[in-house]
């Protein structure tokens, strides 16, 4: 590197022309970055904002638009369809969460190690996590039909009673997040197990040295080295939880009862088939207040944590 | 330390692979059941044999392969358009001063964390104005270019010594040529990221689909699968069928670019 700078500086004609590029460099650069900033730019910021102005008016997605001012809003918060489906998302992602988080975890810890076939093991574990939540819907309604499924012609097997899985509100939401730990566990296993990677083994020898015993080096050692990981994982699947929609789409479309209405199938219910895109666009806004408000919070732990 | 016998963790780790593996693995298996063995009860869990009914059924359906076309156009332009717009873009982020790039890359990056729905319905309107509703057109806009791929890009860049370009700079080659000759054939993984990433997320996505396409002709797989069930609803088999072919690019996919693959994803996850 030395010698190049010495070039620049010594040579006359190389610092004309390093002198020339960098008068060029801001079009070439407008240039580079222009395709990516309209685009990104323009399909973020102007809806961003577009829905914001939405979430004011009432909105049939044809017509022109007319401004109710905060009518939506009060609408929202009298709405029970939109508590039940509060109250669904937040049930599903009290359970997703945790369980994915804690499950990755313990699933990570297991596969921590040099044994045979433990490659093929982490795959086979991860590989549900790129399957379409389409294809996931798809397959889980065959697997778990009522009258031709394979859960109930095993139950049936087991000696055990049918059961109704989707047709039964009782089960449905949790039947979902059974498929979502599925499909999304792999994931937290994989992070968990690169992170695992950076736990100092020098710490780890100390603690034995030291006596600790194999819970002891987990607790005090492994355990708050991964506390970072823990944080984003946490985020990630919260994020995640809060917008399901394909999966219920695909396998319930918000039934039985209303019993798997979630936020937002909610908000693609009254844009796309109510048409009331201004309500919906409300909703919308409820919903991302509330993920900025858990990013901070987390993003907040997070440097605390760190420190 | 006490040690357990190396063999020992294969009887907890195979049986919860397998439990893993058990729904793909039904999968398949039922893809190459007759519809008399699928509508049978108890349905049985194993097939007397390959039978390739289903698949001759969806292949021979008019609309399915139309489905995977529209699938497999708007995942290549979009990869495509994210490897080149995505390098440029992540190059003059990371090599290339001009006035305000870093209040444009925060910005850039500030919409990484915009959910989705708050931006569907503006942008089902902005593809209105266009006359791109239901056309493959308002399914490969969106994607052409993701704030993710130009900020993976620029991180990439930005770790490679700066050394390796000024020879070339001093060549008097322009910064087109330097990246296209001398940047990307250095940046594979971070090429190879951005497109599993880009088809993955591309290929597999149904919400957008769904709000942007009307007729069934412009459908894309995922969404052609969510009405095929209701349609066949006797025929699993062949929805089993089309359900295989739907996830095996991906699963290939991801099998041929797994290392990188995982290695990306555990980096976000360790970086946040």
């Amino acid at each position: 590197m030395a010698s190049v700078v010495g070039t620049f500086t010594v040579d006359p004609r190389a610092r004309r022309a390093a002198k020339r590029r960098t008068r060029g460099e801001g079009a070439t650069a407008w240039a580079f970055v222009s395709p990516s900033v309209l685009i990104i730019l323009g399909l973020s910021v102007v809806p961003v904002l577009w829905s914001l102005l939405l979430s004011f008016q009432s909105n049939d997605l044809v017509s022109p638009s007319e401004w109710v001012g905060l009518a939506n809003y009060q609408a929202l918060s009298k709405d029970p369809n939109f508590a039940s489906a509060v109250q669904h998302t937040l049930i599903y992602a009290a359970l997703y969460v945790p369980l994915s988080v804690v499950g990755g975890l313990a699933i990570a810890l297991m596969l921590d190690r040099q044994i045979r076939f433990i490659s093929l093991y982490r795959t086979l574990v991860f590989v549900p996590f790129v399957v379409s939540a389409a294809a996931q819907g798809v397959l889980f309604s065959f697997v778990l039909d009522p009258e031709f499924g394979a859960a109930n012609s095993l139950l049936h097997k087991l000696g055990l009673p049918a059961q109704g899985f989707f047709s039964d509100p009782g089960q449905a939401l949790y039947l979902l997040v059974g498929i979502s730990l599925w499909s999304g566990t792999g994931f937290c296993v994989i992070v968990y197990l690169a992170a695992l990677q950076g736990v100092p083994n020098e710490l780890v020898e100390a603690a034995r040295i030291d006596g600790a015993s194999k819970a002891g080096v987990l607790r005090h050692v492994t355990l708050p080295t991964l506390t970072p990981v823990t944080i984003f994982l946490v985020l990630f699947q919260t994020i995640n939880a809060l917008q399901v929609f394909d999966l219920v789409f695909v396998t319930t479309k918000g039934g039985p009862l209303g019993s798997t209405t979630v936020i937002v199938y909610f908000i693609w219910e009254k844009a796309f088939k109510t048409f009331t895109a201004g309500y919906s666009a409300a909703a919308a806004y409820a919903l991302a207040v509330a993920l900025l408000v858990i990013g901070l919070t987390l993003q907040l732990y997070r440097r605390r944590a760190a420190r | 330390m006490k040690r357990l016998p190396f063999s020992a963790w294969h009887f907890v780790l195979a049986p919860l692979a397998l439990l893993f593996a058990l729904p793909l693995l039904w999968l398949l298996v039922s893809s190459v059941m007759s519809n008399a063995e699928i509508n049978r009860f108890p349905p049985a869990l194993i097939p007397s044999g390959i039978n390739l009914e289903g698949y001759r059924f969806v292949l021979g359906n008019a609309l399915f392969p139309r489905w995977f076309l529209n699938s497999f156009i708007v995942s290549a332009v979009a990869v495509t358009a994210n490897l080149v717009l995505g390098s440029l873009g992540g190059y003059a982020f990371a090599r290339m001063r001009f006035a305000g790039s870093k209040a444009l890359l925060g910005l850039m990056l500030a919409t990484m964390v915009i959910p989705f729905q708050l931006t569907m319905i503006p942008t089902f309107l902005v593809m209105k104005e266009l006359g791109l509703i239901d056309t493959l057109g308002a399914l490969i806009v969106p994607s052409l270019v993701t704030p993710f791929s130009v900020f993976l890009f620029r991180q990439f860049f930005v770790s490679l010594p700066r050394e390796l370009e000024e020879a070339a700079w001093l060549d008097g080659c322009g910064r087109l040529r330097i990246l296209v000759s001398v940047v990307l054939p250095l940046a594979r993984p971070a090429l190879s990221t951005v497109a599993v990433l880009t088809f993955l997320s591309t290929w597999n996505d149904l919400t957008w689909p769904l709000i942007a396409i009307n007729h069934d002709t412009n459908y894309t797989l995922q969404l052609g699968l969510t009405t095929f069930q209701g349609q066949h609803h006797t025929q699993w088999a062949a929805v089993m069928a089309g359900n295989v072919i739907t996830v095996l690019p991906v699963l290939l996919g991801f099998l041929l670019a797994q290392k990188a693959f995982i290695r990306s994803l555990a980096s976000t996850g360790l970086k946040g």
